[in-house]
């Protein structure tokens, strides 16, 4: 591949990722944040205890993370063609992205809200809160910069998937890297998209890192 | 204003917290409940606000029985009862003025006046050059004044304190002291505190409730424990070996500790008076002592009398303890040996 061909191609699969990448990362907050706060105050314990609850969802949870996200992509196929009418292209991959990713951001949401200070919750309890406000004003808040840290790392594993989905034509970098730089031996492509991955990736985590630490008031 | 009775507290995996505590703290008094960690009183205090739902009794606050209440109603009897914590449980996420703010949010008081109530409640705590500052640049004492501006917030009657002063500096921890004093005397705010500190007790409490193993072992005013013989609280204060050795008198000075009672003892009865032992405190304004003595010669039993008739508390060791001492003892004949305790010269 020359230069000519080499830049639009580029383009294009960067285009690839960072849609994938978008899409499935900001379904995944929606779905796993949700997912992560009900593994927390389902618990014993909690704010809602329904210990069942809690273990049904933790179940889930760990057949989703234990699952090689190359089968779990293979094995939901006929679930992807259902919600998107097709199992290929770039739109088909955010689905197999965005369930790879839920189960894996919520045990960080639940990591992130089980930091929260036990003592502040009642603070806000006592003081005759709701849970719904406990939740919202205390509990997610006091939790942000974990929550920040942990949809970083999800975005960084989101990209390194969405090289695998390139495989059931996903499109974007990886893909872009196998087809030419791998199959067809050609060293500069698979050069070039490695550096970019590496760049972009560095880029998710210092964003992320700043985020963070910028919200961070401990 | 808070009346506690029959409360009991039996956790899942059956450890008794609270063993029948029946409890009343007066509207405007500040009452101290002392204890051993695991005594069971902070178990007794999260039950007064709910946070821990009792097994078996009732709690009664400002006349409301908490116990009989729905999740709604008891969040807003909640918002009448301030809290203030061991480790200040301050939203690390707000500022000052925003931790201030919450239990006015929660009360739903709008935008426009809870930024005047927390600058008034930040000026109360001495604090209003800190409103935008994060809990995390301030000094624990600061903190905890944050955490009392966030408690009164709402304007609650009764202020409950869990340890509030455990994790601070003895300095500190007297200015936090003479604030929750300073808001009893001008809010008419009643404060239940429970602390494992003594020196709390005696720094700002009306009454007290000593508790043990998930009982109370003793209640009543800090003045009549202390004129009361055998009080716990009294042996707390003032530390004395017991038991006492036989042939000692152990005298304790309810408010006339001032008085020349000794010297007028040695002079009218005769007695050689020998200071084992004994202390000082203020106590609620008054001078209370406690003292230890042995008394030789002269007239012993007119000069007893003669204490008695003073006021005077006088408690005479029998000669039965010091014989269950040396048999449980390790065989020195030695009566004393706690420090601070004057030896008797020989």
């Amino acid at each position: 591949m020359n230069a000519d061909e080499l830049m639009p191609a580029l383009g294009q699969a960067t285009g690839e990722t960072v849609q994938m990448v978008f899409w499935s990362a900001l379904l995944t907050l929606i779905l796993g944040l949700p997912l992560g706060v009900l593994l927390v105050i389902a618990d014993r314990g909690g704010l809602v205890p329904v210990p069942p609850v809690k273990a049904l969802l933790g179940g889930v949870v760990n057949v989703g993370r234990s699952l090689p996200f190359i089968v779990l992509m293979v094995a939901i196929l006929p679930f992807t063609r259902l919600v998107t009418g097709t199992t290929i292209g770039t739109v088909a991959a955010i689905v197999p992205l965005t369930l790879g990713a839920v189960p894996f951001y919520a045990r960080l949401v639940e990591t992130a809200l089980r930091g929260v200070d036990r003592e502040v919750v009642e603070a806000a309890q006592a003081m005759g809160a709701s849970r719904l406000r406990v939740i919202g004003r205390v509990m997610l808040p006091e939790a942000l910069p974990g929550l920040v840290a942990g949809l970083t790392v999800t975005i960084v594993a989101l990209i390194g998937y969405s090289a695998m989905a390139g495989a059931i034509g996903g499109g974007g970098l990886g893909d872009l890297a196998i087809r030419y730089g791998y199959q067809r031996f050609d060293t500069a492509v698979m050069v070039v998209t490695v550096v970019l991955l590496v760049v972009v990736v560095q880029v998710v985590q210092s964003v992320g890192d700043l985020v963070a630490r910028r919200l961070s008031h401990k | 204003m808070i009346h506690v009775s029959g409360l009991r507290k039996v956790y899942g995996n059956g450890v008794v917290a609270l063993d029948g505590v029946d409890l009343d703290v007066r509207e405007g008094e500040i009452f101290g409940v002392l204890g051993q960690s695991g005594a069971g009183k902070s178990t007794l205090l999260r039950c007064v606000n709910l946070l821990e739902r009792p097994t078996a009794g009732t709690v009664t606050v400002d006349g409301r029985e908490l116990t009989t209440l729905g999740q709604a109603e008891l969040r807003r009897a909640r918002q009448g009862i301030g809290m203030i914590h061991q480790h200040f449980a301050l939203l690390s996420s707000r500022t000052v003025a925003g931790n201030v703010a919450f239990p006015l949010e929660v009360a739903g008081v709008p935008r426009t006046r809870r930024a005047a109530r927390v600058r008034e409640l930040l000026e109360l705590v001495g604090l209003a050059d800190k409103a935008s500052a994060r809990p995390a640049q301030l000094s624990g004492g600061q903190k905890q004044r944050v955490g009392i501006a966030r408690a009164l917030a709402a304007g609650p009657k009764v202020l409950l304190s869990d340890e509030a002063t455990s994790a601070l500096d003895p300095g500190t921890t007297q200015s936090i002291l003479a604030l929750l004093k300073r808001l009893n005397a001008e809010l008419g705010l009643t404060i239940m505190l429970i602390t494992h500190e003594m020196h709390v007790i005696k720094a700002i409490c009306d009454s007290v409730a000593i508790m043990r193993d998930g009982r109370i072992a003793e209640a009543g005013t800090v003045a009549e424990l202390v004129a009361r013989p055998g009080s716990l609280l009294t042996r707390e204060i003032f530390p004395l070996p017991e038991p006492a050795p036989s042939g000692t008198v152990t005298l304790t000075f309810a408010g006339r500790a001032d008085e020349p009672v000794i010297s007028g003892l040695v002079r009218r009865f005769e007695v050689d008076v020998n200071v084992l032992g004994g202390s000082l405190e203020e106590l609620g304004g008054r001078t209370v002592g406690r003292l230890r003595v042995r008394l030789d010669g002269g007239d012993r039993a007119g000069a007893l009398a003669y204490l008695r008739g003073r006021g005077v508390l006088v408690e005479e060791a029998g000669p039965e303890e010091i014989s269950a001492e040396s048999a449980g003892g390790t065989g020195t004949a030695e009566p004393i040996e706690a420090a601070g305790v004057v030896e008797e010269a020989r």
